[in-house]
């Protein structure tokens, strides 16, 4: 069937902040679909409230509209724009969940916009899980199974309370708690206690929109798999790829490590799942597009049943995509507008169609990213509630080499088995014992199990199911890695064989200490000339020729590498999104490919995260899926430059490193010493400005002014220095990322004890101990600098919150909002004095503190940062594009006469009338829970937490901060009560705003202490007691916890312990209600403003294309 | 991991593979092809249109699920030698029966290991599938070499008799019995009268040099052509078995080989393709709904209709034959290969692939369906005018 002719417009729905549960994989699905619509002549609009997404750069849509992704906003887009159709399939969750919205509120109907890729019915089906369960049973009986009832775990769906708790008196514990239409599994978990049932099941009925929660018979340590699906029009449907969970079930999907293809299947079952998934698929009616369906098996008498299933591409299409080379959002863009799977070319092979079903000759591990050290207090044994923040995946040709590699793709502490010593002390009944709670790196436990003496059966059982087969792969690592211990010497024939099983030089050095670390194991390997070998993803298993370079390493044969005479240019991407780093520094990669292959370099891409656009075959000349690591890294780029030279060619004429994060960056001395040519910012000039003393000897010959600071190994050191200083502090280790570990203390008894929990101090690793400069304006700045010392600022954005709380956590504006012309001098002229004192070639972030007038410098880094992406969507300027070309040898002046840059002024001379952008992060408070199941702590400070980020923007501030609060949260109140409990020194500040949100309307309550103070400010409000104070009727917990307050203004004391830890039960009960929670002054005058604006009712949307179209005319 | 005895794998062109003993240590030969399938290794073994292959398997894990009872397609795996990178050290099913090199060893099937299997695959398809040795007990490649090209080559290779039943023997109907099926067993998989058979069919399974009178003498209502192993062109007395019962109007269905001695009835030619089709994955379009199946492959041989080969489209269009009318009724997306042919004045068709699957999708399974719709419409035909 030939594609449909009606279609000429489509709105395509994105899926807005990353979220735990909902990451970039809808910003890779999202830029293929725009992209394959638009070369079918479509037009296309876009909503999509992520500035960080490479969908939203403007020129993947005709009219892009950074907006929240709310029923309110996409109906505004929707009157502007008036499109055929709304595509929201590849949207993830939030897409599919606001055009239900619209759906139900007839505002589909009202304007004639047609739904495709699944039609609501379908939606309902795969979603209501009564209807499911009952397509399931349909299906069973199409088939003929013997008991299509049986199909499904038996289950029940309850609406309260007392049907939840009739329910577990027929199943019995444990059962598992679904709650209907959230993300991710979000409050969805196992009880095994009544305890645990009134907690799991209470929260699931109010974290489901349609309070609607799913009782079922624990299929607890059954076999997991996906399947992962595509149907077209014509009923076509194939199988693009099955994914196997190691965890068994009970850990979410997301939070398992996962294996594809299917490793413990026989051909009979694999066909039965199979048969099943396509039949459901049918009775669900999912018109086109891919999908996903979960399984359980049990291992012990083989009985199925099918878990649940998405209407839409996911987490796991994402996966499935690069783990097969068939990309399936650009393949459902494509059936949903008409065409059918026959009618489409394999992208890969050219020649033969998309109706096929992939075949590998690799094994793909996926293993996710955790987080739980920024959560403290948060339980981390791993549950059907997702956790993880990213996810690495590793191709190789067997299970134990994909495995190894992802292991050492995660950059924790432990790179791969054996990297870091046995905690001391274990023993395998520790071991065993630990191995029955899911958790974190569970696979080091059962390697550490295996290798204590525990039998696979052993670990099979402790494991909760772990299958055999797995155990025996890493029962097989440790026979090799005790024929390498134990080796005389590391000969040539074993050293293969320990890397075709995967490990890492860094591994075998740990076993083997006379090779004199990694290094030495290198030049060994390399003597014996054992090098990898890049194969590549074909879809085909090698029976079709390959067109594209999709390349993964193995110890094998022959290589595949095609010579290639061109200059070429490896960027190394920044591996599993975590806090702190995350999407922003992918966007920056895939702008460095685009800006380098139009400028006419052979671009080669390094990354090993699964969710981006970085590592879409599609996006770079090459792609390498491998580890980010020294050796991994080393070995690809000896492999392109040698290639490229025997081609004739240069090789590789540069590695950029700047535009990954710390991940690449941290890299670049070795591979320099190793004679990779790193190009941009030299290593050297990085150490300038990440090494403290270094750092202030810069500052110093420019005479810029940064806060007193001292180093300190013990706690008498560090007071010393704070006393000299003047409290407050800031302390931190000094080595961090994302602030990690970084605190602010008020005074002895906090330092004291922040010096006592510091377990890694030491000479080597002491604390930074600096002035905390309190109440200052914190400014963070974005700017390139070329070889002729030449800058351009690239943005400057005023922080909301003050200084204290992590850029990457706090809202900012951009233009600046406050800051004085004068200010805007300064803040040039010190940052050009940094770009030069350094170094800088390419793109430099730097942050400022304002306080009493007076500039400071708080940091320097001088590598793409989060902010990149915003400040290029918010100035119209693509800034990592121009790093890349800076990095290879452009100037400014050369960038600017091409119209990279502008030809005159930069981020610095914003026109007054150019539109507001604000940015506001997105937290994951929601999804941690205590050990004793309470919420945990929002407060924000030094260490970054949030997942992700959202843009506002509009043509003033108040307009622009409503739209980010919307975005990121769902909107700001416009009526209801305000709960306010701040801290003293806050009470001042508070009054203001306190009293228009009373003029607005709004009923105030307060505790004690801020209530007197309103109402000596003529300000009525109700007076309510603390959580701790005794008293009848609700307190200030319970009335939020209640659902009774729409908005809550807390902010933190500086010291003591009461109330402290009141604001710490007022703030997680507001996460749990899932209310807006402000913990700033300055957030909640903005708040005020972003109120207003909602109730005026005057919100507007405007696309990108003409916001740029204004602030371009102005430059 | 742990080290095994060495292995050579030497093809007939002199490229040769290093690796390491996998099943029985010893020496094989055979002509060299690859599976692309990620499942059913154990149907592939004991599927008898590989007598006298070596197959490569290109999913890298082989034998993770051990040895399940009811998984054989035949009485014995039928493989000349086995070629896998990875192989399983233990077996992991709750239907599993022992381990699968076990059974590799018990039966004689040499095998290597740790091959650079891609590589290899690779090789095969830029090539063409060749001959190949296998040994873990010579690691001279010259002389292996030498062997290798001795070796029988498959163009000209008749194996029907090698791989057929002895003695006839009968399957029958599952429930209510329908229809009567004579199947002439040219290497058939055990799942082709299992299919027939949850549609009321008996089957009778008869030996490869059976006649037609010998076929119909079991009172069956339709013949069924099996796959099996070899070059087609030399099959000629089942070819001519097959005229006859197209003279005899006696409903026919063919499967694989089966369907190239259909072809040759009708006066098509059959071809061997360069590296074939083995896998199941392959998309094939029935021309007559307009949808794609994903099918099971297993042929190195193919029918050529007047306009198919080379990846030419073929063109859909009644062709005349001594027969009357054919249509290429399936093709393969992939390559454009002919992959099922329909009698249009004649009760008869057949398709290249395998719609028993197993191992593989059971997208085709319809195809049983038809079978009993065609022999249905006869009988009830033949019925009327007899009254």
């Amino acid at each position: 069937m030939p594609k449909r002719t009606d279609l000429k417009h489509i709105l395509v729905i994105g899926s807005g902040p990353i979220v735990i549960g909902q990451a970039c994989e809808f910003d890779y699905s999202g830029t293929q679909a725009c992209r394959v619509l638009r070369s079918e002549g479509i037009r296309v609009s876009l909503v999509n409230s992520n500035p960080a997404t490479i969908m939203t750069d403007p020129e993947f849509a005709d009219a892009t509209y950074v907006e929240p992704i709310t029923p309110e906003f996409v109906e505004l887009v929707i009157a502007k724009e008036r499109p055929d159709a709304i595509l929201a399939t590849l949207g993830g969750q939030t897409a599919l969940n606001t055009a239900v919205a619209l759906h139900e509120a007839g505002v589909l109907e009202k304007y004639g916009v047609e739904l495709i890729g699944a039609n609501i019915d379908a939606i309902n089906r795969g979603e209501d899980r009564q209807l499911f369960k009952e397509i399931v049973a349909k299906a069973g009986v199409r088939l003929g199974v013997d008991d299509p009832a049986g199909l499904v775990p038996r289950s029940r769906v309850c609406h309260s309370m007392d049907e939840v708790e009739a329910t577990v008196a027929e199943l019995g514990l444990p059962v598992v708690i679904r709650p209907s239409f959230t993300m991710g599994g979000l409050g969805s978990g196992m009880a095994h206690t009544p305890e645990d049932l009134a907690r799991i099941a209470g929260d699931g009925l109010s974290a489901s929109p349609v309070h609607e929660v799913l009782i079922e018979e624990s299929v607890l340590g059954w076999k997991e798999y996906e399947l992962e699906l595509m149907r077209d029009r014509h009923d076509n449907v194939v199988v693009v790829c099955s994914i196997e969970n190691i965890d068994p079930m009970g850990v979410h999907t997301g939070d398992s490590v996962t294996v594809a293809p299917a490793m413990t299947l026989t051909d009979r079952e694999y066909q039965r799942l199979r048969d099943l998934g396509i039949a459901v698929l049918r009775e669900v009616g999912v018109d086109t597009g891919g999908c996903n369906i979960q399984f359980a098996v049990n291992p012990v008498d083989g009985r199925i049943v099918v878990i649940e299933m998405n209407p839409r591409v996911s987490r796991s299409s994402a996966l499935a995509s690069k783990a097969t080379g068939f990309p399936i959002a650009k393949i459902a863009a494509k059936l949903a507008i008409g065409y059918t799977l026959d009618e489409i070319p394999n992208d890969i092979t050219l020649k033969t169609p998309a109706a096929f079903e992939p075949t590998l000759d690799y094994v793909v591990v996926k293993i996710p990213r955790f987080a739980f050290e920024k959560f403290p207090g948060a339980d981390p044994e791993l549950t059907t509630t997702m956790k993880s923040v990213g996810e690495a995946m590793s191709l190789g040709r067997n299970f134990t080499e994909a495995l190894n590699k992802a292991m050492r793709s995660m950059e924790t502490k432990s790179a791969g088995f054996w990297s870091v010593p046995d905690p001391a002390g274990v023993t395998l009944a520790d071991t065993l014992a630990a191995l029955r709670i899911p958790h974190d790196g569970r696979l080091y436990t059962v390697e550490r199990a295996l290798r204590l003496g525990a039998s696979i059966a052993e670990v099979a059982e402790a494991s909760g199911g772990i299958d055999p087969w797995f155990l025996d792969q890493i029962a097989a690592l440790i026979e090799l890695r005790t024929e390498i211990v134990d080796a005389p010497v590391l000969d040539a024939d074993l050293l293969r064989r320990a890397k075709r099983a995967g490990l890492s030089d860094r591994q075998l050095a740990a076993l083997r200490p006379e090779l004199a670390a990694e290094d030495g194991v290198r030049t060994l390997r390399h003597r014996l000339d054992v090098r990898p070998v890049y194969k590549t993803v074909d879809t085909c298993a090698a029976e079709f020729e390959a067109t594209t370079p999709y390349h993964y390493s193995t110890y094998d044969l022959e290589s595949e590498v095609v010579p290639s005479d061109r200059p070429k240019v490896l960027i190394l991407g920044s591996g599993p999104n975590r806090i702190g780093q995350g999407i922003e520094f992918d966007y920056s990669c895939v702008h460095a490919v685009q800006a380098l292959r139009s400028a006419g370099y052979e671009t080669v891409m390094v990354n090993c995260n699964p969710e981006t656009v970085s590592t879409d075959y599609d996006t770079a000349d090459r792609l390498y899926f491998e580890p980010l690591t020294f050796e991994d890294v080393l070995e690809v780029w000896h492999a392109e430059d040698s290639s490229g030279r025997a081609a004739g060619g240069p090789g590789v004429v540069g590695v950029v490193v700047q535009l990954g994060g710390q991940t690449p960056l941290g890299l670049a001395q070795r591979l320099k010493n190793a004679g990779v040519p790193i190009v941009g910012t030299s290593p050297e000039s990085i150490h300038l400005a990440e090494e403290r003393g270094a750092f202030g000897a810069v500052l110093a010959r420019a005479g810029l002014r940064a806060p007193a600071h001292g180093m300190a190994t013990s706690y008498d050191e560090a007071k010393t220095i704070a006393d000299e200083i003047g409290y407050p502090v800031l302390v931190r280790p000094s080595y961090v990322l994302g602030g990690r570990g970084m605190e602010i203390v008020y005074d002895d008894p906090t330092l004291r004890d922040y010096i006592g929990r510091a377990t890694d101090i030491s000479p080597d690793h002491p604390v930074l101990v600096d002035r905390f400069l309190d109440d200052a304006i914190e400014i963070d700045v974005d700017a390139l600098c070329d070889a002729d010392g030449e800058v351009y600022i690239g943005g400057v954005m005023e922080h909301i919150e003050e200084a204290g709380i992590h850029s990457g956590d706090s809202s900012c504006a951009l233009p600046p909002i406050t800051l004085a012309g004068s200010h805007l001098v300064e803040v040039r002229r010190y940052t050009e004095a940094i770009a030069r004192g350094v170094g800088v070639r390419g793109l430099l972030n730097v942050q400022y503190a304002l306080k009493d007038d007076v500039l400071y410098v708080l940091e320097a880094n001088p590598r793409a940062s989060r902010t990149v992406p915003f400040v290029s969507k918010a100035t119209a300027v693509p800034l990592a594009k121009a790093a890349a070309r800076i990095a290879l040898g452009a100037s400014i002046a050369e960038l600017r006469a091409e119209g990279l840059l502008p030809a005159t002024g930069d981020g610095g001379t914003m026109p007054a009338d150019a539109p507001v952008a604000v940015k506001e992060a997105v937290l994951p408070f929601k999804r941690f829970r205590t050990r004793a199941g309470k919420g945990i702590d929002s407060l924000l400070g030094p260490e970054m937490k949030s997942t992700g980020e959202v843009m506002g923007i509009d043509t003033n501030f108040g307009h622009a901060f409503a739209k980010s609060q919307s975005a990121a949260y769902g909107s700001l109140p416009t009526a209801g009560k305000i709960f306010v409990s701040v801290a003293n020194r806050d009470k001042r500040g508070m009054i203001f705003p306190i009293k228009r949100l009373a003029d607005l309307g709004f009923e105030i309550v307060a505790t004690a202490g801020t209530a007197e103070v309103l109402r000596r400010h003529g300000i009525a409000c109700e007076q309510i007691r603390k959580h701790y104070q005794a008293g009848a009727g609700d307190d200030a917990v319970s009335l939020i916890g209640g659902g009774h307050v729409a908005l809550v203004i807390n902010t933190p004391q500086g010291s003591g312990a009461s109330a402290r830890s009141d604001g710490y039960e007022i703030r997680s009960a507001a996460v749990t209600a899932d209310i807006p929670c402000i913990t700033t002054v300055p957030g909640a005058a903005a708040a005020v403003m972003g109120i207003e604006a909602r109730i005026r009712g005057d919100m507007q949307v405007r696309p990108l294309q003409d916001l740029h179209a204004i602030l371009r005319a102005a430059q | 991991m742990v080290k095994r005895r060495p292995a050579i794998l030497v093809l007939e062109d002199g490229r040769t593979f290093p690796g390491e003993a996998y099943g029985s240590v010893g020496e094989t030969f055979g002509e060299a092809v690859f599976n692309t399938g990620m499942t059913g290794y154990q149907e592939t073994l004991t599927d008898p249109s590989y007598h006298r292959q070596v197959v490569v398997q290109t999913a890298p894990h082989i034998g993770n699920t051990g040895v399940n009872g009811e998984d054989d397609e035949s009485g014995r795996i039928w493989v000349a030698g086995y070629v896998v990178r990875d192989p399983a050290r233990i077996g992991s099913n709750w239907r599993a029966t022992g381990g699968l090199e076990d059974r590799l060893a018990t039966e004689g099937v040499v095998g290597i290991s740790g091959v650079d299997t891609r590589a290899l695959t690779r090789h095969l398809r830029e090539r063409g599938a060749m001959r190949v040795g296998i040994s873990s007990i010579d690691n001279d490649p010259q002389s292996l070499l030498a062997r290798v090209r001795q070796a029988p080559q498959m163009v000209g290779a008749d194996l029907s008799a090698e791989v057929s039943t002895a003695e006839p023997y009968v399957v029958e109907a599952l429930g209510e019995h329908r229809f009567t099926v004579a199947a002439l067993d040219l290497g058939i998989k055990r799942n082709v009268p299992r299919r027939l058979a949850t549609r009321g069919v008996t089957t009778h399974v008869l030996p490869a040099s059976s006649s037609i009178d010998q076929m119909l003498a079991t009172g069956a209502d339709a013949i069924f052509l099996s796959p099996g192993p070899g070059d087609p062109a030399t099959a000629d007395a089942p070819v001519e078995l097959a005229r006859e019962a197209l003279r005899r109007e006696v409903p026919l269905f063919g499967i694989c080989f089966g369907s190239q001695i259909l072809g040759r009835a009708l006066g098509f030619g059959t071809y061997k393709l360069g590296y074939g089709h083995r896998g199941i994955n392959q998309p094939v379009l029935d021309r007559v709904t307009g949808k794609v199946e994903v099918t099971s492959h297993n042929h190195g041989f193919a029918v050529q209709v007047p306009g198919s080969g080379d990846g030419a489209v073929v063109p859909d269009q009644v062709i005349d034959t001594d027969f009357g009318g054919v249509r290429v009724s399936h093709v393969c997306l992939n390559d454009n290969v002919v992959e099922g042919l329909r009698a249009v004045d004649l009760p008869a068709f057949t398709v290249q692939y395998h719609p028993e699957a197993a191992a593989g999708p059971h997208d085709a399974d319809y195809l049983f369906d038809r079978f009993a719709e065609l022999i249905e419409g006869r009988t009830h035909s033949k019925g009327r005018s007899n009254a």
